[in-house]
């Protein structure tokens, strides 16, 4: 048992430490600065996934006003460090975001207050309102939260430098931020394995049962929104710090919307989910958002296809994977994900043509609808003629009738994989 | 000597203008295994969330082993030293059988909502679990979710969790509906040997399983007490088998 427990602690010990070594070794791969402000982004909204997760996936809270506490870090921390001038130094806005952390906390114990009364509907309901409160007052109180411009600063403070560093470049702002998303990740998990987060999974299971075991669920629920308005504080810090500028956006419905998007299509029901959430939408949202003004509305159709067929998320899809590989069924299953590849490629292009053509002939800068040439897709096609059309419908018809084929055989190979999975643990 | 276990004065309950429980006064004494029975619609059930404070009292009181618990709130009522279990199987679904029984004993254990200490570290926590975990004879279920386990498994695991806290006071509501025989046997001997030195409050249908376990009966009909006493003499009681036992013998 002690052996055994030990075994465990240290090869956790490896994987978070594998986790740190990888994450500060990305900068040597990917040295453009594009990548380098990507990377600091998905650190960012690592942790601000993460401490949404602390109320969807450990407390059953569906919260559509989390950006508030993001906010209320991002402009404590952007205001502190404005304040403090030339006092500052390197190690002092090192620590700023705990500053943002405390604005977070703050925040949660307020609005927590009100929020956490009831659960369920109700619960998401006030967040709502709350959200649209503060978003309100964002633009009411345009000396604190800084109006249409927001408020700016610079995070390079003073002459000297922390250990060599001053935060000026963008790869050591990057260093800066997975220190903090592995401290905060390395808490965030380690509440998890305590009392208070054990007794969240309970309210979130059965709220009737937890108060007869003698816990008061609202005070559960509130302690929760209170750490979870912490940590999303100390995301908020860190934007503050990454981007030197915080605008009203930062805490308003659209930013909660993104993060319950983002966990929720890591995967809710696992630690690591909203990780991956956070890491691919981060890159959706700036490779695909770079590459096409039709970025939502091919972010809206992902969601609705996880949503549909993978409401565990991806890690979800990851962990079955795992079983079967442990039961040494995975190979069983590879030739039909092999197989399904060519398919859903030709389905994903057709569709893709589709899009970029309705986008280019609706939203485009209205010379499309003629028969002028217009750049889509890297090509000049007359969106005026069927060609175009045509071929682009055909492709997807193709797919889908392949994925469909293919796809049903793959189907029930699955289902047979399944049933024998299942069958070997009864 | 010491005060009863539980005591209701003239406890009534209305849903609206029908009133269920129509001033119920009854001692429980510390230690006995008390049952509750009735037919349907009595208002057994209503009794029980009266008392755990799931439903609020309309009017009446409720003593506590001597201490007045009217408008209490189940947690607090709980950490009193009162515990409950369902009719309607009450765990928490996602989490396994251990984690369970290791979130009914956190409050007594006094670890109340601690983010600051590692539940692998708390060893007193984890043998209270394995222990009744051990007791309810779940001890090969330890890691499954609490929803796929089988009907009579879960019966149990709410049971266990019922006792877990370490709870003097004891209430039970239907622990043995819709078990097979055998199932009921093994449940009975389990409610004996989990309650041993505690006070047990228990509605049950099953007239052997009454019969078998209680040192005294009391009959509810239409939200009254109409007779409290030993098995023996509840089976002679004249009233009781008009309104309650004549009709269940002549159904069975």
């Amino acid at each position: 048992m002690l052996v055994s427990s030990r075994l465990v602690t240290r090869s956790r010990l490896l994987l978070w430490g594998g986790c740190l070594a990888l994450a500060l070794a990305l900068p040597l791969i990917f040295r453009s600065s594009f990548l380098i402000s990507l990377l600091c982004q998905m650190g960012i909204m690592v942790v601000f996934s993460l401490s949404y997760n602390m109320l969807l996936g450990q407390t059953g809270l569906l919260s559509f006003g989390h950006a508030v506490y993001y906010g209320l870090g991002a402009f404590a921390t952007m205001h502190t460090l404005n304040a403090l001038g030339k006092d500052g130094g390197p190690l002092v806005v090192a620590l700023l975001p705990a500053v943002g952390a405390c604005a977070g906390l703050a925040g949660g114990v307020v609005l927590g207050y009100v929020t956490t009364r009831k659960a369920g509907t109700t619960f998401a309901m006030i967040t709502l309102g709350i959200g649209e409160l503060v978003a309100a007052c964002s633009l009411m109180f345009p000396g604190v939260f800084g109006g249409e411009g927001g408020v700016s600063g610079n995070r390079v403070i003073g002459k000297e430098s922390f250990l060599g560093f001053n935060w000026g470049p963008q790869v050591e702002m990057y260093g800066l931020i997975v220190m903090w998303a592995f401290v905060c990740t390395v808490a965030m998990f380690a509440l998890t394995q305590t009392p208070l987060g054990r007794m969240a999974n309970a309210v979130r299971d059965n709220p009737e049962r937890a108060e007869f075991v003698g816990y008061d669920t609202e005070r559960v629920r509130l302690l929760m929104v209170i750490l979870s308005g912490m940590f999303a504080g100390a995301a908020g810090g860190l934007t503050a710090l990454n981007y030197e500028i915080v605008t009203a956006e930062t805490l308003n419905a659209h930013t909660s919307g993104v993060v319950l998007l983002m966990t929720f299509v890591g995967g809710i029901g696992f630690f690591y989910g909203p990780i991956i959430g956070a890491i691919l939408i981060t890159v959706m949202q700036i490779v695909v958002g770079g590459m096409t003004h039709a970025w939502l509305l091919y972010f809206g159709l992902f969601f609705l296809f996880m949503v549909l067929k993978a409401p565990g998320g991806i890690a979800s899809l990851i962990a079955v994977q795992r079983n079967l590989w442990n039961a040494g069924l995975f190979g069983r299953m590879l030739p039909h994900y092999l197989a399904m590849m060519l398919p859903v490629l030709i389905l994903l292009a057709g569709l893709v043509g589709v899009v970029e053509l309705s986008y280019a002939l609706l939203a485009g800068d209205g010379v499309g609808a003629g028969d002028t040439a217009t750049r889509v897709l890297g090509m000049q096609l007359k969106l005026g003629t069927p060609a175009p059309w045509v071929t682009a419908l055909a492709v997807t018809g193709a797919g889908m009738i392949l994925t469909r084929w293919i796809g049903g055989r793959a189907g029930t190979a699955w289902n047979s994989t399944l049933a024998t999975l299942h069958g070997d643990k009864a | 000597m010491s005060a009863p276990a539980i005591r209701l004065q003239g406890l009534k309950k209305s849903f609206g203008a029908s009133e269920i429980i129509r001033g119920v006064d009854l001692d429980i004494h510390r230690g006995e295994r008390h049952a509750i029975i009735g037919p349907n619609g009595a208002g057994k059930s209503t009794l029980f969330h009266l008392i755990s404070a799931r439903l609020p009292v309309s009017a009446g009181t409720i003593e506590l082993k001597g201490a007045n618990v009217v408008g209490l709130k189940p947690f607090e009522i709980t950490r009193k030293g009162l515990s409950r279990s369902f009719q309607i199987t009450n765990i928490f679904h996602n989490l396994s059988v251990f984690e369970n029984l290791r979130c009914a004993v956190l409050w007594s254990l006094g670890y109340r909502y601690s983010f600051w200490q590692r539940l692998a570290g708390l060893t007193d926590a984890r043998q209270r679990a394995e222990a009744v975990m051990e007791d309810i004879g779940l001890g090969k279920r330890r890691d499954t979710p609490a929803g796929i386990l089988s009907y009579a498994e879960q019966r149990a695991l709410e049971i266990g969790i019922t006792i877990a806290s370490g709870a003097d006071v004891i209430l039970l509501d239907e622990p043995t509906a819709g078990m097979s025989n055998s199932e009921t046997e093994e449940a009975v001997a389990l409610i004996r040997r989990v309650t041993e030195g505690k006070t047990l409050v228990m509605v049950e249908h099953d007239m052997g399983v009454v019969f078998g376990l209680a040192d005294r009966i009391s009959v509810l009909v239409y939200g009254q007490v109409i007779a409290t006493d030993t098995p023996a003499a509840i089976r002679c009681n004249a009233a009781v088998q008009e309104a309650y036992l004549g009709t269940s013998v002549s159904h069975e």
